[in-house]
């Protein structure tokens, strides 16, 4: 059976606002919904950085007082949540998978357009919801894990709209995964096939997979938890005989794997981003393949390692501590790839290219601690306390976030037809580097002795080295500025960039910038081989030219 | 192997893209949401049942259930998925008539059975915040007859839309039929499975 795109009598398409209307309106253009992500999502960045900013001046000194510790819980709850829930996965997921996979797949947009509108206008309400619970009776206080009994008993109003907002999110993060999914598998073009797809499309199945398999857990268990809070139900009561372990099985469960849906995508814009820039294919597809698809099922069974210091029986620390372990084997596989794709490549040092090394060097730092923390007798010691920080910002900020101003760089000249400034780029990539290690790299230190995270008062002998830290965060938010400063400056006055500034193979450069509504003015370009740079196909970039 | 096949140009590509056809995926969107829907439900069985292999009741409390009454259950629902199957055969045949009948039928039965559950609820010696087992016996049972009656205001939408002739369900445009078709078997399969979990184990 077919169905057509557009049913005869009316045309959705025709209708949709043009201008910059359109993209504040139900636009069903995956690329408008795309950038509706991407801009949003920064916006929130926005928000939650500036409260990042106030947990790093509030830890400038030993005393709680730039804020009271009330204030203070609320905030990192919110810097947690937003960042998380509202900046990297929209951002990573969102907006690039919209933008990108319909290309990648020659489609000329997502399998169900308008459940895609209906999952970014989900978001705006949600974190709108989320901040405005900070003027009623205050925000969440339990941090964005939200652990029973302390999310139970701190001020009820707060923690439910927190988990509204979350329930949300969910919603929105389901409704995209199930379109990703249908997308790469149903809507490929007629001879592509799934071997020669472009390595984020791979990333996004498996994503979607974790988040289709994921999220609805983490959804149950808030629901559980709403009734704990409103009709006092014990399920993660003890008072009540409920049992909190049962929550944070649960909790993890979605949330091990958010960590995945984190980087992911990340990966997968890593290894678009590289091969072009250092005109070489990209090395080992198959093996990247399967270690994206070896994360994902591993992903799914490694949640209990964030569990060693609540009780968990020994043979279950065994086992969640080896199958961690594993998990190093596809990642490392996937950064030698990386390393092996910039060996002997043509490197152009541009933003896009600087962001994307920063994002392999934070990352393996990350990586690292991380198959540290996997082991018990380690974590037991640092379990709770800044070094557990430190991990999870190289692996959210140095590689996500990275990653995503990386993205940035490289298809902006896509989403406007405009060129960036490449050396305000590289300015912001080293204030951003500097930055972030001067922030982060010194909560490593602090952890291990003994500093505990999510207090606003801690021992004068840290003092030192938390301001230090709290530098590296000035610099960090000062590095936004010359992003701005670039983007908004290359909007009005960037020089054109025509249709294919980096002379690249993948299928979103084969249009016009920015691209027509329905992606291309003929039949869609069949890219069998979306990495084949180097002296073999040279000569067909010029004739594609 | 060239890399990149050029754009054709045919006065072909000049045609109204519009018109475009592709094979028709929604049924498989559909079933990516109840895999989604099932793991809701995963995650409720698997607190249930943790909390029952380490969380031990009281001794005075009351946990009890009678079987008569969800094993009733438990037909009327099979029998629904049942009847719903029979109306989407007259469907394919053409006879919105028979298959408006059957399809009354579904709703009756599932109807039928929120009653039950509600006679059910109101007949256990036990509140939602009794006990641990309690509590998690209504929000398994609650939320899988959130399921029953989002499904049966679903059936009467398609009832009303396989009227002749301006209903809009009908053998050519037979998907909105199949897709609640298909969840309702979906939420008949959860009940099983709550049933076996919670009121046979």
């Amino acid at each position: 059976m077919t169905i057509s795109l557009k049913p005869n009598n009316s045309s959705p398409e025709k209708l949709q606002p043009t201008g910059w209307l359109k993209y504040i309106s139900f636009s069903l253009d995956h690329k408008v919904i795309g950038l509706q992500y991407l801009v949003c999502g920064f916006f929130f960045y926005l928000i939650g950085g500036s409260l990042a900013g106030a947990i790093r001046l509030e830890l400038t000194s030993p005393l709680s007082d730039f804020m009271p510790r009330e204030v203070y819980n609320q905030v990192l709850t919110l810097h947690g949540t937003i960042m998380i829930f509202l900046w990297i996965v929209p951002v990573v997921n969102g907006a690039f998978g919209n933008y990108l996979i319909p290309f990648y797949v020659g489609a000329r947009d997502m399998a169900f357009p308008r459940l895609n509108a209906v999952a970014f206008w989900l978001i705006p309400p949600s974190g709108l919801l989320l901040i405005t619970s900070y003027f009623i009776n205050g925000a969440a206080q339990s941090g964005w894990t939200a652990y029973p009994p302390l999310s139970i008993t701190t001020p009820a109003a707060g923690q439910i709209i927190w988990i509204l907002s979350v329930l949300l999110l969910g919603g929105s993060s389901i409704f995209g995964g199930i379109n990703f999914i249908a997308t790469i598998l149903k809507l490929r073009r007629p001879g592509l096939k799934l071997m020669q797809l472009p390595m984020y499309c791979w990333a996004m199945l498996g994503t979607s997979i974790l988040v289709v398999l994921s999220t609805p857990v983490l959804a149950g268990t808030l629901i559980l938890l709403s009734f704990d809070i409103v009709a006092h139900t014990g399920f993660f009561n003890p008072g009540l005989g409920g049992n909190v372990i049962v929550y944070q099985h649960l909790f993890w469960f979605y949330s091990h794997p958010a960590v995945y849906i984190m980087v992911l995508p990340a990966f997968g814009l890593v290894s678009e981003i590289l091969p072009i820039h250092s005109r070489k294919p990209l090395f080992g597809y198959t093996t990247m393949v399967f270690s994206i698809m070896g994360i994902v099922v591993l992903g799914l069974v490694v949640w209990a390692h964030h569990m060693f210091t609540s009780g968990t029986p020994p043979w279950m620390r065994l086992f969640f501590t080896i199958a961690t372990a594993f998990i190093a084997v596809p990642t490392g596989i996937k950064f030698f790839n990386w390393v092996a794709t910039l060996w002997g490549g043509k490197i152009s040092l541009n933003g896009a290219m600087l962001f994307s090394c920063g994002f392999i060097i934070n990352f393996v730092l990350g990586g690292i601690t991380g198959v540290a923390l996997a082991q018990v007798p380690f974590d037991v010691h640092v379990h709770d306390t800044y070094f557990v920080v430190a991990h999870f910002h190289y692996i959210v900020y140095g590689g996500s976030v990275f990653v995503i101003f990386s993205s940035i760089y490289h298809w902006f000249p896509k989403f406007t037809g405009k060129m960036l400034n490449e050396n305000l780029g590289r300015f912001h990539f080293i204030i951003t580097f500097i930055g972030f290690n001067l922030c982060f790299a010194p909560q490593h230190w602090l952890g291990l002795n003994g500093m505990p995270r999510r207090v606003a008062e801690y021992d004068p002998q840290f003092e030192l080295i938390n301001q230090i830290s709290s530098v590296g965060a000035l610099l960090m938010a000062l590095s936004t500025l010359p992003f701005l400063w670039n983007i908004f400056q290359s909007i009005l006055y960037g020089d054109d960039a025509g249709d294919n500034p980096w002379d690249a193979l993948t299928p979103e450069w084969l249009t016009s910038s920015p691209p027509p509504v329905e992606n291309w003015e003929g039949e869609a370009p069949l890219v069998l081989e979306p990495y084949g740079y180097g002296e073999k196909n040279s000569n067909k970039i010029k004739d594609q030219k | 192997m060239t890399s990149i096949v050029p754009k054709e140009q045919s006065s072909e590509n000049k045609k109204d893209l519009s018109t475009e056809e592709h094979e028709d995926f929604r049924l498989f969107g559909l079933i990516a949401f109840l895999i989604a829907d099932g793991m809701t439900f995963a995650g409720f069985f698997a607190a249930y049942l943790t909390f029952k292999a380490v969380n031990p009741i009281g001794p005075d409390a009351i946990y009890e259930l009678e079987l008569p009454l969800p094993t009733l259950n438990t037909i009327l629902l099979l029998v629904s998925s049942f009847t719903f199957h029979r109306a989407g055969k007259f469907l394919e045949k053409n006879e919105a008539k028979q298959c408006q009948k059957w399809l009354l039928l579904t709703f009756l039965l599932g109807v039928a059975f929120l009653i039950s559950q509600m006679f059910e609820y109101f007949t256990l010696p036990f509140g939602l915040t009794d006990n641990l087992f309690a509590s998690t016996f209504y929000a398994l049972t609650g939320f899988h007859g959130l399921h029953v009656t989002l499904g049966s205001i679903m059936i009467m939408i398609i009832w009303w839309q396989t009227r002749v002739p301006y209903g809009r369900v009908n053998k050519e445009n037979i998907f909105p039929f199949e897709a609640v078709e298909l969840y309702w078997h979906f939420v008949d399969g959860i009940w099983v499975v709550l049933f076996i979990i919670l009121y046979l184990l």
